[in-house]
Order: structure tokens, then C-alpha cells, then sequence
């Protein structure tokens, strides 16, 4: 049912691997876990029986069939992580741990290292399947390199005020919410959005009546092209000046930001019609209206949308810029300024993965509605 | 933008020279932007002009108010002829080892630039080759990399600052890594882009050659991306720029366009603050005109045909 493709010289040496990592999964009984003076694995059941475990599914992955041996090591991994991070609750290893608890987590990543190259090797017949793989390898691979962050910041002892771990922005990140709601509000929906609306719309209606004549196409294209190189956040205290310290000075950054690349791509968007469409549209003897609706904006969505993806994250970057020169009490880039200056930097992280998360819930977004309206052009046809 | 249908079906088109038709319609906007910009002036900074004649109770005419808001000392928007005024007497009018000079400005930032697009752009370049040779990673690690551009990278200036300055790090260093993780991304697309591009009958055809992988790579793949690095170096090297420019805001830099920016916000020296965008915007300018030169330098010596 699934065909994995892998080399015969690969599979072998990918066995060898996992070899590999459960032998460095057992030498955590051998060599000391740490520097201080600590309990041994063997005083240690509950964890000596999981790390036995880990090792056995480890080995166990080397000698099944491929699709077998990822589910087996997944769970070893699994499980592997769950015991070197209960390992890093004891005051005695966190900070002092040395290579016996390292090899357990050189085991674990070569083992997850293992398992997305194998999964990446799968081919699946069915089209679920495989849209559903390719979405847990990103995520798996997400989700070990926030475990290793995590183990590396404990294990080595990096002081919180510097590198704060995953789990200690999480805390914070849900212990705030309220804050952090009302930095989203006024950074993202007063600031971004309302700009961004702005800023679009307006490059849009600009380059269809700029379409439409077309001696200020030519000319404004040129204009536009350069502008669009330009380090335009620039202007931010400009606009800080002339609209206040509120959310509108940062919407109008926004608006400015996201006006040129709109128009530019609009414009090369709406000149995409080909002739021959072009000249179907006069035979039919349709009004000029008609062939905007009918011919040239279909034809420049693509481009219509790639503007917008582009804007997405500009308009963001600008928004929290302009927020650096003056805001109220109140903003992503406010809070990520003051709390960086206190060196509370685990608010600044949770503020972060706010922004983040906001952001790609915003690209996201412009590109699923990119799917639903322009599903016809070829780079969506597979 | 095509006027080649229609036009030649007219029987008394006037055919203008070539260049004028390439050329007219760009001149015509800046000049039509230029004088927006004149009319904006006067109007915005009418009532400061107003108040400041009022309050030394001076009469006043017309023609003063206007002559006044085009000159104004601090203007909510600085007249054309102000800002270039300011730019050229600070470009010119100062040695250049001046804090107040300009070129000094742009040469600390320009220095931050240079440093970080070079690391941001090997460090692409190298990504995008380990993500072209190793499958599981184009699956893993491609997606991350492209997430991490939806996320607003400037807000980890501060951070990074914060961070580096504490284990000692400060100065170029901090600027030049916030300037590559910014420009990293653009080179790493275009080069996975470019190393894929070479049709499968060509790589098949360097098989049945028996070519090594390393020669595959620098006898087909490599030649064939450079194109693509090339566009994406023009993109990151503005990007690199603005990163330099944004991280010298949060640090309270004290040298540099963005720390000159920053200062005129402070001072309301609002013609201060154009003056700098316009040398951030030469500087845009002449770093794309850089690469470009590369490009057709490198061009004419792998024997490409204009």
C-alpha cells in the first residue's frame, strides 16, 4: 500500500543509525548524567524503565519494514524526549549535564532525524495521505527543534534572563493573554489591518484607472517599480509627526508600505491579458467595463494576490517599526521595546510568537482566499 | 500598455521619436509629482506659518504666507528644494569623519549592509544547496524557512540587541546579523529555484556522462542557478539595507541613517529626516546598480549572450 523509495545503501546505513542511537540511548546508565554529584538511572524506575524502552524501540526500528519502523521510532521518540525532559527537572542535572544525558538526546534526534527522513521517503497512493505526511514532516520537525531549544537552554544551564526556554514563554504567553490581547488589538486591527485595507484598495484603484490611460501606466510603472525598492519604513517618525502617537500614524506607515507594490503588480497584472483574449473581447464588442470585469481582472488576480501576500508581512513590519518612534501605552512593538529594556525576555518572546502567530494566520488567510478565487491557474493544477 | 493594435489602424498618428515615447509619461508623473508635492507643502504648513506671523502680530501678504511655508524652519512637510538643500549641504558641507555629515551616517550603515548581506547571502546560498541535495529536507526544513518570513523579523531586532550586547557583542555585529536574517531568505527561494531548474534530461545526460555529484553540481546546477541568484541578490541587498537602517532605531544607535532618523524625530527636524530617507534611497539605488554590475560582469565571463 505505501512504497517507500529508498536506496538500498541508504536503508542500510539508516539501520546502522538506529543502532546507533539506541546504543547511545543505553550509554546514559554508563556514563554519568552529570557534573554534580546525582542519582543514578538505576535509583531512577520509572525512568530507567522508559529509557530501556526507548532503546528497545530504537532497535527494534533497524530490523522492521520502513513504514513499520517509522511508527515504531516515532513512539520511541517519543517517549525518549518525555524521559531526558523529566531527567531536567532535577536541580542536580539541569545546568550540569554532561555526556551521558547528551548521548540520550544525540539518540533521540538521530532517531526523529530518522524518522522524517523516512517519512519524506514514503509515497503514498492515496492523495490524503500524502497531503497529510507532508504536513506532519514540517510539524515533527518544528516540534523537535522547540524540544531541543528547551533541553539545550536547561541542560546547559543558559540563564532564563538571556534565553528564556519554550516552556517558560509558553507560561508567560498564556499567563498574559489579556495583555497580549490588547496589544494585538491595537498593533494588528487598528494598526495593520485598517492600513492595510487602505493601502491596498487604494494601489488597486490606482492601477486599473492608471490601465485605463494608459500614458500614466507607462509612467507610473517606472515610478512605482522604484519606489518599491526604497527603504520606505523610513517615513515612519514622518507619520508619527503628522498623525500623533495613536493607531492611525501606524496605519498610514501601512498605507504608504503596502500602496506601491499593490500598484506595481496590479498594473503588470492587468496587463497580462493576452491579444488574442484581448481582441475576442472587441469582436464580442463589449464595453469597456465588461472587459475589465470579464478579462483583465480575472487575468491579474495572480498577480493581485501576490501583492497582497507580499503586503502581509510588510504591512506588519511596518506597523510595529512606526510604533518604535512613539505610541501609547499600548502595541506589539511597544511592548517588545519596553520589556526588552527591562530584560523581561520572556514577555518579549510571548509577544513574539503573538506576532507570529498573527502573522501567519494572516498569510494564511490571503493565501487560502488566493486558492478559493484563482484555483484555475496553473500553479495550482497538479 | 500596448498601443501597437490599435494605433497603427489611425491614419494621422503623430510617431513620436522612440526615446520620447519611452521617456515622456515618466517625466511627466515626476514633474506632476513634484508639483503635488509643492502644493502639499504650502498647504500643510500653512497654519504654522500663519501662527508664527501672528504671534509676532507682523502683517502680512499673500505671497509672504506662501513664500513662508516653503521655507519654513521646521515644516510639517519640507518643500523639494529644502530637502535637497539640506542634502547636499550635508553631504558636501562637511568632512566626511563628521558626525554631522551624512556620509559618515551612510557609511556606518552601509558597513552594517555589506557585512550582513554577505552572511545572509552565503548563509542562503548554503541552505538552499543542503535543501536541493537532501530530500527529507526540502520536506522539513522548507517550510520553517518560509514561516519564518510570515513572521515580522523586526521584531526580534531588539532581542538580538539586547542578547548580544549582554555577552559583548555590540556595534557593526548585532546590525550585520539582523540584516542577514532578513536577506537570508530571498537567496535561499531563488537558489532552491535556480539548482532545480535544469531540465531531468539534462542531469540525465551528466549521468550518462558518469559525472560525480560534485560535478553535477558545478557543471550544471550551479551555472544554471545564477540567473536566480542574481534576482534574489537585488531583492535582499534593499532588504539588507533596511534591516541595517531599522536596527540602529531600537538600540538608540548613535551613528548611522537610522540613528539620524531617530534623532530628527526627536528634534522635529523634520527636513533632517527627509534629507536621511533621501540618502537611504541613493544608497537603495546604488547598491542594485552593484549587483547589477555584478551580474553582467559575471555574465560576460561565463560567456553569457546579451
Amino acid at each position: 500500500m505505501m512504497v517507500a523509495m529508498i536506496a538500498p545503501v541508504t536503508l542500510h546505513y539508516q539501520r546502522v543509525a538506529f543502532v546507533l542511537a539506541a546504543i547511545g540511548m543505553l550509554a546514559a546508565f554508563v556514563v554519568p548524567l552529570s557534573s554534580e554529584p546525582t542519582i543514578g538511572l538505576f535509583a531512577r524506575p520509572a525512568l530507567l524503565a522508559a529509557t530501556l524502552l526507548t532503546a528497545a524501540l530504537y532497535a527494534g526500528a533497524a530490523f522492521v519494514s520502513v513504514p513499520l519502523s517509522i511508527g515504531i521510532a516515532l513512539a520511541g521518540v517519543l517517549l525518549g524526549c518525555t524521559m531526558t525532559l523529566a531527567l531536567l527537572r532535577d536541580d542536580t542535572i539541569a545546568g550540569y549535564a554532561v555526556w551521558g544525558f547528551w548521548s540520550a538526546v544525540l539518540a533521540n534526534w538521530i532517531a526523529a532525524w530518522l524518522c522524517v527522513a523516512r517519512l519524506a521517503s514514503v509515497k503514498p497512493h492515496d492523495k490524503i495521505v500524502a497531503r497529510s505526511i507532508d504536513l506532519a514532516i514540517p510539524l515533527l520537525f518544528g516540534a523537535f527543534l522547540f524540544y531541543l531549544w528547551e533541553i539545550a537552554v536547561r541542560g546547559f544551564g543558559v540563564p532564563p534572563v538571556l534565553f528564556p526556554p519554550p516552556s517558560l514563554i509558553a507560561g508567560r504567553f498564556f499567563g498574559s493573554l489579556w495583555t497580549l490581547w490588547d496589544d494585538f488589538f491595537q498593533t494588528f486591527i487598528l494598526g495593520v489591518l485598517s492600513g492595510y485595507l487602505i493601502g491596498c484598495g487604494a494601489g488597486f484603484l490606482v492601477a486599473v484607472v492608471a490601465h485605463r490611460f494608459t500614458f500614466l501606466g507607462r509612467g507610473l510603472l517606472p515610478v512605482g517599480n522604484f519606489v518599491s525598492a526604497l527603504p520606505i519604513v523610513g517615513i515612519a517618525p514622518i507619520m508619527v509627526m503628522w498623525f500623533g502617537f495613536d493607531w492611525p500614524s501606524k496605519a498610514a506607515v501601512v498605507v504608504v508600505i503596502t500602496f506601491f507594490p499593490m500598484l506595481v503588480n496590479t498594473l503588470a497584472g492587468l496587463d497580462a491579458a493576452g491579444h488574442i483574449e484581448r481582441d475576442l473581447m472587441r469582436s464580442y464588442g463589449a464595453a469597456q467595463r465588461q472587459t475589465l470585469q470579464k478579462l483583465y481582472l480575472p487575468a491579474a488576480m495572480p498577480f493581485i494576490f501576490n501583492a497582497l501576500k507580499i503586503n502581509s508581512t510588510l504591512a506588519f513590519i511596518g506597523a510595529i517599526v512606526a510604533e518604535f518612534f512613539g505610541t501609547p501605552t499600548v502595541g506589539i512593538g511597544f511592548r517588545i521595546s519596553i520589556e526588552a529594556g527591562r530584560m523581561a525576555l520572556d514577555m518579549v518572546w510571548a509577544e513574539i510568537a503573538l506576532a507570529a502567530l498573527a502573522g501567519m494566520a494572516f498569510y494564511g488567510i490571503v493565501a487560502l482566499a488566493e486558492r478559493a478565487t484563482t484555483f484555475w491557474h496553473p500553479s495550482y493544477r497538479t | 500598455m500596448t498601443n501597437s493594435t490599435y494605433s497603427e489602424a489611425r491614419p494621422a498618428a503623430i510617431r513620436w521619436h522612440p526615446t520620447v515615447v519611452h521617456y515622456a509619461p515618466v517625466v511627466v508623473i515626476v514633474l506632476a509629482l513634484i508639483a503635488i508635492w509643492y502644493v502639499a507643502a504650502v498647504l500643510m504648513n500653512m497654519n504654522i506659518v500663519r501662527d508664527a506671523f501672528e504671534r509676532n502680530e507682523t502683517r502680512y501678504t499673500t505671497e509672504e504666507l506662501i513664500a513662508g511655508t516653503l521655507s519654513a524652519e521646521r515644516p510639517l512637510l519640507p518643500a523639494p528644494h529644502q530637502v535637497v538643500e539640506t542634502f547636499v549641504d550635508d553631504v558636501f558641507g562637511w568632512p566626511v569623519t563628521s558626525p554631522r555629515s551624512l556620509v559618515y551616517h551612510s557609511w556606518v550603515t552601509l558597513s552594517a549592509t555589506f557585512v550582513g548581506f554577505l552572511i545572509g547571502a552565503v548563509f542562503g546560498i548554503f541552505l538552499a544547496v543542503l535543501i536541493v541535495h537532501v530530500q527529507s529536507l526540502h520536506k522539513s526544513l522548507l517550510p520553517w524557512i518560509i514561516c519564518s518570513q510570515m513572521v515580522p523579523i523586526l521584531a526580534v531586532a531588539p532581542i538580538v540587541i539586547v542578547v548580544l550586547g549582554s555577552i559583548g557583542l555590540r556595534g557593526l555585529l548585532p546590525k550585520a546579523i539582523i540584516s542577514a536574517y532578513l536577506c537570508f531568505f530571498p537567496v535561499t527561494i531563488g537558489v532552491v529555484k535556480g539548482l532545480s531548474s535544469p531540465d531531468p534530461i539534462q542531469r540525465d545526460l551528466m549521468r550518462t556522462w558518469s559525472a560525480t555529484p560534485w560535478q553535477i553540481f558545478w557543471k550544471l546546477r550551479w551555472p544554471s542557478s545564477l540567473p536566480f541568484l542574481f534576482t534574489s541578490l537585488k531583492v535582499s541587498i534593499t532588504i539588507s539595507l533596511i534591516g541595517a537602517i531599522v536596527a540602529e532605531l531600537p538600540t538608540g544607535a548613535q551613528a548611522g541613517i537610522g540613528a539620524r532618523l531617530l534623532a530628527g524625530s526627536y528634534y522635529g527636524q523634520t527636513v533632517q529626516i527627509w534629507a536621511a530617507l533621501v540618502a537611504a534611497s541613493v544608497l537603495a539605488v546604488g547598491l542594485i546598480g552593484l549587483v547589477s554590475l555584478t551580474e553582467r560582469w559575471v555574465g560576460e565571463h561565463m560567456g553569457a549572450r546579451p
